[in-house]
């Protein structure tokens, strides 16, 4: 019944990348990206909260700060059908290779810290087929934290989970935010199989991992030839 | 009786105790008078000195402009198109209803998740989804179900102005053209109506009945059970049977 435990019959493969905000999760699937253009392949790419159909109202939300634990999680589930239904599902009925930048496991973690129940969360969540191979970037707070302020301008108000009045301040809500997540995704690792990578290795060894997995992943895969991607 | 409870899945981090008021939901089909008997209602009510809020699918403030706009568009598949519902009512919710249920207001629902669960299996959608769904939604005190026939359906939807892609059904292809896809969409929506009526204890009303007669029941109906809850009756209770003004 559950369609995130048993494996999707399309001749298509997807797979994702999860992990809290500073894992360098986007990092290694741009890698994993190059690796099977380089290979041929035409991989294509979807990532989460990305929905035109979406976009407009969550940015509002935020704007206002009017989003609530459930509206949040319901948009979440709204984009994510409708990338479903259009990026999605017919590149991998077509026999294609997807690549998606989080995936509904990030709103498990996500919209149960902010107080949604867990079991309401899965079963919203329930049309999503199983990932081919889902890796689950494993870094401890410290280590985002540097990442982020290093690499971008200022943290996000909701990614550090403002809306919660953790913290006063953006860096410890964040890390309090995102620890509550990581204790979250230990749980869902495990629940649903994620392959887990050491975050804390070099980008190099972690892509190393990365192409090995896929690879694997892509054993029994039949490439489509470019004239039947088209069509 | 009466005891604030959701329909499963809760909101955890709300506060479930002191809602005092109470949640009417009037539900039917398009073109079943719905929206009259409940603005009538809404009125007799006031009038009694009851204090009412009216609320509506559509009517958030998050999404209600957002899902109007894209069923302009085709771009709806049935679960965005349930989902996004589900975001007009879950925002409806903490920023409406149980804010007024909360400060004992009566609550009055043109339309409640009964239509979306019709809706949504009409579109295909699993039905045990659609339940999960929507499982965040208090439970009503009263639902009423105007009932209709298809047939009596039609006329009173071609008078109103006309039919329309949504209310055809014609994202599923439920027909060849708009009537035959009206009707096929409009009797399974029925159908779904008819099986959820015992299962969700509606109290049915003969929707082809002169107005005020289903207003007469529909009142009748209002006031056994307000007072079998001891719900508070206001203290200046005005004349039972007010001329109402405006019946849109």
């Amino acid at each position: 019944m559950d369609s995130l435990l048993t494996p999707h019959h399309y001749s298509g493969k997807l797979i994702i990348v999860e992990g809290i905000d500073g894992s360098g999760k986007s990092t290694q699937l741009q890698l994993a990206m190059r690796y099977l253009q380089a290979k041929g392949l035409r991989p294509s790419f979807t990532e989460w909260n990305s929905a035109d159909l979406v976009k407009a109202i969550t940015k509002k939300g935020k704007k206002k700060m009017s989003l609530t634990p459930m509206t949040f999680s319901l948009l979440h589930a709204t984009d994510f059908a409708h990338r479903l239904v259009h990026n999605i599902l017919p590149p991998l009925k077509a026999g294609l290779i997807v690549l998606a930048d989080r995936y509904v496991y990030t709103a498990f973690a996500r919209d149960v810290i902010r107080g949604c129940e867990r079991d309401w969360v899965r079963r919203v969540f329930q049309f999503a087929p199983r990932p081919d191979l889902a890796l689950y970037f494993n870094v401890p707070i410290d280590v985002s934290v540097s990442r982020l302020i290093s690499g971008r301008a200022k943290l996000k108000e909701y990614e550090a989970g403002m809306d919660l009045g953790l913290a006063g301040d953006l860096v410890s809500s964040f890390k309090i935010f995102q620890g509550r997540i990581l204790g979250e995704y230990a749980k869902i690792v495990r629940e649903y199989g994620l392959t887990e990578i050491d975050a804390t290795q070099s980008i190099g060894e972690q892509q190393q991992t990365v192409r090995r997995l896929i690879d694997q992943t892509l054993a029994d895969y039949k490439p489509q030839t470019p004239q039947q991607s088209v069509a | 009786m009466g005891e604030f409870r959701y329909m499963g899945h809760a909101m955890p981090y709300l506060p479930k105790d002191g809602c005092t008021g109470k949640l009417i939901v009037i539900e039917g089909t398009d073109g079943c008078g719905r929206s009259t008997q409940a603005i009538m209602l809404k009125e007799w009510l006031e009038v009694q000195g009851y204090a009412v809020i009216d609320t509506g699918w559509t009517r958030s403030k998050l999404v209600g402009q957002a899902i109007t706009d894209a069923k302009q568009g085709h771009s709806l598949h049935r679960l965005t198109y349930c989902l996004m519902y589900a975001v007009d009512l879950a925002d409806r919710m903490e920023y409406q209803i149980i804010p007024a249920l909360r400060s004992g207001f009566i609550v009055l629902a043109d339309r409640y998740i009964y239509t979306l669960l019709a809706r949504g299996v009409a579109r295909d959608a699993d039905k045990q989804w659609l339940r999960d769904l929507f499982s965040f939604a208090v439970q009503p005190d009263l639902v009423f179900y105007l009932r209709l026939d298809v047939k009596d359906l039609v006329p009173r939807v071609l008078e109103a102005g006309k039919m329309n892609y949504w209310e055809s059904g014609l994202d599923m292809n439920y027909g060849d053209d708009l009537f035959d896809s009206f009707i096929a969409y409009q009797t399974e929506l029925i159908e779904q109506f008819n099986l959820m009526t015992q299962e969700y204890g509606f109290h049915t009303l003969d929707a082809h009945q002169d107005p005020r007669t289903i207003q007469r029941q529909l009142r009748r109906a209002v006031t056994e059970y307000l007072q079998q809850s001891n719900y508070p009756a206001p203290g200046a209770a005005a004349a039972p049977t007010q001329n109402l003004k405006s019946q849109i």
